[in-house]
């Protein structure tokens, strides 16, 4: 009698820990790039990286910095100095300790790799020093206020000085990181496979053994990957398909509004093109197109209510957001009638588009829009790097622009705004707006700051080198058997606390 | 004999043009790999940096020399998005495309074949024309159309078959050929619908010889007629044929691999195509190129040696 | 005496090859269906304005992808266009696709490969070399290529098609011409002193109609695939206007919730296609002399 009892104890007792070899299968939108901290560029990149490389610091649904690596920091009095304390006890993949000469080394690397994409993010860090075993100091040239945001993303992800050292150019064929889990092997645009780093600093936060990456680019297919039961999570659901979700038992929706932004780019003096168009000649005309549109419609048809219009570089719900520069109402009676003060009709221009489904349906749907007030809107397919080739030579009139969203607001609009800098293609030069915007990284003061956006936006909306459109929400999907999912609005996939019943 | 050394000695210029053209159509392209690989950030240190270490500022012809000098020692030049030598890559995707094209071939081999016989020997009956259409289904959709239509029929309603991805055979041999089944019948489909014709031509034009002819006067079973005697003769200029159609599937390969998710040449052309990865493209192309070549040549060869009428 | 007589008799008249090619053709039930199929797009795509009950171009956004009704028979679109319109509209763009790049083919490619035929030598060492590389290249990565270079527009699709087509053509012609070139007639003719071109017109290119014809009519069946797939890649019909293969690709993202967005465009698709591999294998048969 009691030996059936015995044996199902036994086999409830036993079978607990087996049951924990557990593998998430996580689907990815696109086909990440080289899996280096300091040469990735891309933000399908950064998801992967959320497993295999933690930074010194990272942000929490509000935005807000958390210790990761660092578990704490302090500007120095004249704000020209960060000084952080490394956590103790945390190791590399290799074995290798990290500390503060680790942390030198790594800020080193991300400054003078060959290649490196994080030189422009630590451009004001003259130096690096160590103070003592696990605490550092970043010496900066003038205040920088973005600095601690910036190591919220790959400028602060550590990796093993003695790997990076010992592969060189080749590290990312093998990334060695400190985070929860360690790289085992990748198929080109293939699967990319992670395992389980046994001495991760926070292990008792992470519930699976393995972890793996694949790239499923269309849409239907990764979702339809996810209802057959090959993926346990994937990002970039359609908008469309969001309500079929709600439906189904077996699958979970989650969503946040991005940090990053969808709108129009405008040359309106990035070359003489600029000058060929009324709309990048005329400021008036720009209102005008403005006014044609009605951001909510955009958003309900073109992203099926999945977004939230916006006319800044940072979303409404956003604590950065100017409320004094609300969203300006449709109003083509208006449009119209500042066409005519232009002396300008028939205004039109080319639209080019990426050919993304959702850059094609925002696209169509503010042509429509535009031509009631008389605009002439072509819209023209090019393939992203022909348009970031057309964007860079200043060879066309208006764009239809993404960006994947920074922490920190000055991540959205320096490098876009600011005279002569690399992703202003817009071409727009204006010294106040550059002092407005320099004054806001070289102060740790929030009010001091909004004070400073709030003037750039205004001047921002008065010359229109960008249309700000709207926020996409990062729209995940995951089986309902995994709980804990912390959705985050920089659209990362953060493994802590993730479980699979 | 002759014929063949003609043959092989026109390999070479072949290839050579080949490459001159994709080399030179890809110069074309507007944009260019820097530019595209320096990411969102666009740094002016990265993008001057790539230039640099791909020459990409020096003259077509000498960046043509370059690559062709890597060409002769072995070395295909790097993936600028990836950054792994070309000749990794393809080593790392040819079993995978080739076990693709395989499979696709065998598919498209028993359909395309199975309804040639079936048109040839039932001709201009209604059975004749359901072959016929049914064959045809293959070309006459968009790959990637019928792809996604399979997908959400055999994996998520019926949840028979994975959706997509590909399973390395040696991780799990199961799983792998599941994978397969579904693009490799998308793949197959449309070269089912030329083996179709091709066959179905043959077995006419033997049907309708003497020698079937004999066979059937001298009062042999219908059956025995076209499988030992007719089908015989009509497979061989469909074998060969057959050899050259790789062409085609690499073709298909493109959407194929995009549609399920399967890390093949076809999707690294893609990518590589609008990423402007030019050594990639070139790479690759220039491996395709050439095993489509030395298959022509095999066949030729095949096609010579086992028709006894064209050895005479 | 005895010829005189002989020509007395009236004799039925005999048919020319070409009727009697004609008769074949006409009996096989499969080419006929294909061709009155060809023959209904071609008249959806010419009356089109007359034919189509709203303008494609015409956005609702109230009417965002609703099912088919009375008032829009096969539904609306994601940004509330009339699928209907839009799939008769389309079919002017999946034509021209069609027609244009295998115009193109045969425009280039007949010229090319009956030179290269007809004066061998370094010419055809030349012709047939690039037409071997243009052929080991994947047909899709060309048309990719060059797509991309002339830049995305349906336009520049049929003319990267036509392009990556034509050495099929080439192929062809000069086959043909090397098999008619050793003709005994051609010898006869050459010998009583017509010229080259007197040949080639009269005798050379009348032979290679027929396979020319054929293959032209199973090319346009993969050229219009082929605008299908370019437009899933970006490359083909520029939005708004409306061409199959853009809308199969914008209705792929909608197959669960808009099921008719890609219904219609993609059984138009086979519909035209087929048709077109139809009449192809019906002309074959029938300009095949070796079939009666």
């Amino acid at each position: 009698m009691l030996k059936p009892i015995a044996a199902a104890i036994a086999a409830a007792v036993l079978a607990t820990p087996l049951a924990g070899a557990q593998t998430l299968r996580i689907g990815l939108a696109e086909d990440p790039d080289v899996l280096d901290p300091t040469l990735a560029r891309t933000f399908v990149g950064r998801i992967v990286f959320a497993s295999l490389c933690d930074k010194l610091v990272d942000i929490d649904k509000d935005l807000k910095i958390v210790p990761q690596l660092a578990t704490s920091w302090e500007w120095s009095k004249d704000q020209k100095s960060l000084t952080m304390k490394i956590r103790q006890g945390v190791t590399f993949h290799d074995g290798e300790k990290l500390d503060a000469a680790a942390v030198k080394f790594n800020i080193e690397r991300h400054k003078t790799m060959q290649g490196s994409n994080r030189r422009g993010e630590l451009a004001p860090v003259t130096g690096v020093d160590v103070v003592d075993p696990y605490t550092v100091r970043l010496n900066l040239a003038a205040p920088f206020a973005p600095l601690v945001a910036q190591l919220a993303d790959r400028s602060g992800m550590m990796v093993s000085p003695k790997a990076a050292q010992a592969a060189g150019e080749k590290f990312s064929a093998h990334p060695v990181c400190a985070g929860p889990f360690k790289f085992v092997d990748r198929i080109a645009q293939g699967k990319i496979s992670l395992e389980r780093f046994s001495n991760y600093w926070n292990k008792g936060a992470i519930h699976f053994d393995k972890v793996t990456y694949e790239p499923v680019v269309d849409p239907t297919v990764r979702l339809a990957n996810l209802k057959s039961g090959q993926l346990d999570f994937i990002e970039r659901v359609n908008p469309s398909d969001m309500p079929a979700l709600k439906g189904d038992a077996k699958l979970k929706a989650a969503k946040i509004v991005e940090i990053g932004y969808q709108g129009i780019t405008i040359n309106i003096g990035k070359s003489e093109e600029s000058q060929k168009t009324a709309l990048g000649k005329d400021p008036r005309v720009r209102e005008a197109f403005e006014l044609s549109l009605d951001r909510d419609a955009i958003v309900q048809v073109a992203m099926d209510g999945e977004a939230v219009a916006g006319n800044q570089w940072v979303a409404p719900t956003n604590a950065w957001y100017a409320k004094s520069e609300p969203i300006p109402k449709r109003d083509v009676n208006r449009a119209k009638a500042l066409l005519r003060e232009a002396g300008v009709t028939n205004p039109s221009f080319t639209l080019l588009t990426p050919t993304t489904a959702d850059a094609q349906r925002v696209a169509q749907v503010v042509q429509s829009m535009a031509k009631d007030a008389g605009f002439d809107v072509k819209i023209q397919l090019t393939e992203f790097a022909t348009t970031l080739n057309l964007a860079d030579k200043g060879q066309y009139e208006a764009f239809v622009l993404a960006w994947s969203g920074r922490a920190d607001p000055d991540g959205n609009v320096y490098s876009h705004l600011v005279s002569k800098q690399p992703l202003n293609y817009a071409g727009y030069a204006n010294a106040e707006f550059d002092k407005t915007i320099t004054e806001s990284r070289e102060t740790n003061d929030a009010t001091q700051r909004a004070k400073l956006f709030e003037q750039a936006a205004k001047l921002e909306h008065r010359d229109r080198p960008i249309v700000y459109l709207y926020h996409r929400q990062w729209l995940w999907a995951h089986t309902s058997r995994l709980q804990g999912f912390r959705p985050i609005p920089d659209g990362m996939v953060r493994l802590q606390d993730l479980k699979l019943n | 004999m002759s014929f063949i050394l003609r043959r092989l000695g026109a390999i070479v210029p072949t290839l050579f043009f080949v490459s001159v053209m994709i080399f030179g159509l890809q110069q074309l392209l507007p944009g260019d790999p820097a530019i595209a690989m320096a990411g969102e950030e666009r740094d002016p240190n990265v993008v001057a940096y790539l230039r640099g270490k791909f020459h990409l500022d020096e003259p077509l012809p000498v960046r043509y020399g370059y690559w062709l000098k890597g060409v002769v020692q072995g070395d295909l030049g790097e993936s600028v998005r990836i950054q792994r030598p070309v000749t990794e890559l393809i080593l790392e995707k040819l079993p995978i495309t080739l076990e693709l094209a395989g499979i696709a071939m065998a598919i498209a081999l028993v359909i395309g074949i199975g309804a040639g016989i079936v048109s040839a020997v039932y001709k201009d009956t209604w059975i004749d024309y359901v072959a016929n259409v049914f064959a045809l289904w293959g070309l006459s959709t968009p790959n990637f159309w019928l792809g996604i239509l399979l997908i959400l029929l055999f994996a998520v309603k019926l949840g028979w078959l994975p959706a997509s991805g590909y399973v390395s055979p040696f991780e799990d041999l199961g799983e792998n050929l599941r994978s397969m089944i579904l693009p490799a019948f998308v793949l197959g489909n449309a070269l089912a619908a030329v083996l179709m014709r091709h066959t179905r031509s043959a077995m006419l034009q033997v049907l309708s010889s003497d020698y079937v002819r004999t066979a059937r006067a001298k009062g042999l079973d219908e059956r025995v007629v076209i499988l030992r005697h007719a089908l015989r003769n009509a497979l061989i200029p469909v074998v060969t044929l057959t050899a050259l159609q790789l062409g085609e599937l690499l073709s298909g390969a493109v959407l194929t691999e995009q549609v399920f998710s399967i890390p093949g040449f076809g999707k690294l052309i893609v990518d590589a195509v609008f990423n402007r990865d030019y050594s990639v493209v070139q790479g690759v192309v220039l491996f395709t190129a050439s095993a489509y070549i030395v298959l022509n040549l095999l066949a030729d060869v095949a096609y010579v040696l086992i028709n006894p009428r064209m050895r005479a | 005496m005895a010829a005189m007589a002989f020509a007395d008799i009236a004799l039925p008249r005999e048919l020319s090859p070409g009727e009697r090619a004609l008769r074949r053709l006409l009996r096989r039930r499969g080419a006929m269906v294909g061709l009155a199929v060809v023959v209904f797009f071609v008249a959806l795509a010419i009356f089109a304005s007359w034919i189509a009950p709203y303008d494609p171009l015409a956005t609702s956004w109230s009417a965002v992808r609703k099912a088919p009704t009375a008032a829009h028979w096969f539904g609306t679109d994601e940004i509330g266009r009339d699928v209907l319109s839009r799939v008769i509209w389309g079919t002017r763009a999946s034509l021209l696709a069609g027609l244009v790049s295998v115009g193109i083919s045969l425009a280039i490619g007949v010229p090319v490969g009956l030179l290269a035929g007809y004066v061998g030598g370094w010419v055809d060492m030349l012709i047939s070399r690039i037409t071997d590389a243009m052929l080991a290249c994947p047909f899709l990565v060309l048309a990719i290529a060059l797509a991309a270079f002339l830049g995305p527009s349906l336009t520049n699709a049929m003319i990267a098609i036509g392009i990556a087509a034509t050495p099929a053509f080439v192929r062809l012609a000069r086959a043909q011409v090397l098999a008619v070139k050793v003709e005994d007639y051609i010898e006869a003719a050459r010998a009583v002193g017509n010229s080259d071109w007197r040949i080639a017109l009269r005798h050379v290119f009348p032979n290679i109609v027929a396979p020319v014809i054929v293959q032209a009519t199973l090319a346009i069946a993969a050229a219009v695939i082929a605008e299908a797939s370019l437009s899933f890649l970006g490359l083909g019909q520029q939005p708004p206007a409306p061409s199959w293969g853009s809308m199969l690709n914008t209705a792929k993202n909608y197959v669960e919730n808009a099921p008719w967005m890609a219904v219609w465009p993609g059984v138009s698709i086979f519909l035209l296609v087929l048709s077109f591999n139809l009449l192809g294998d019906g002309l074959r048969d029938a300009l095949d002399p070796r079939h009666t």
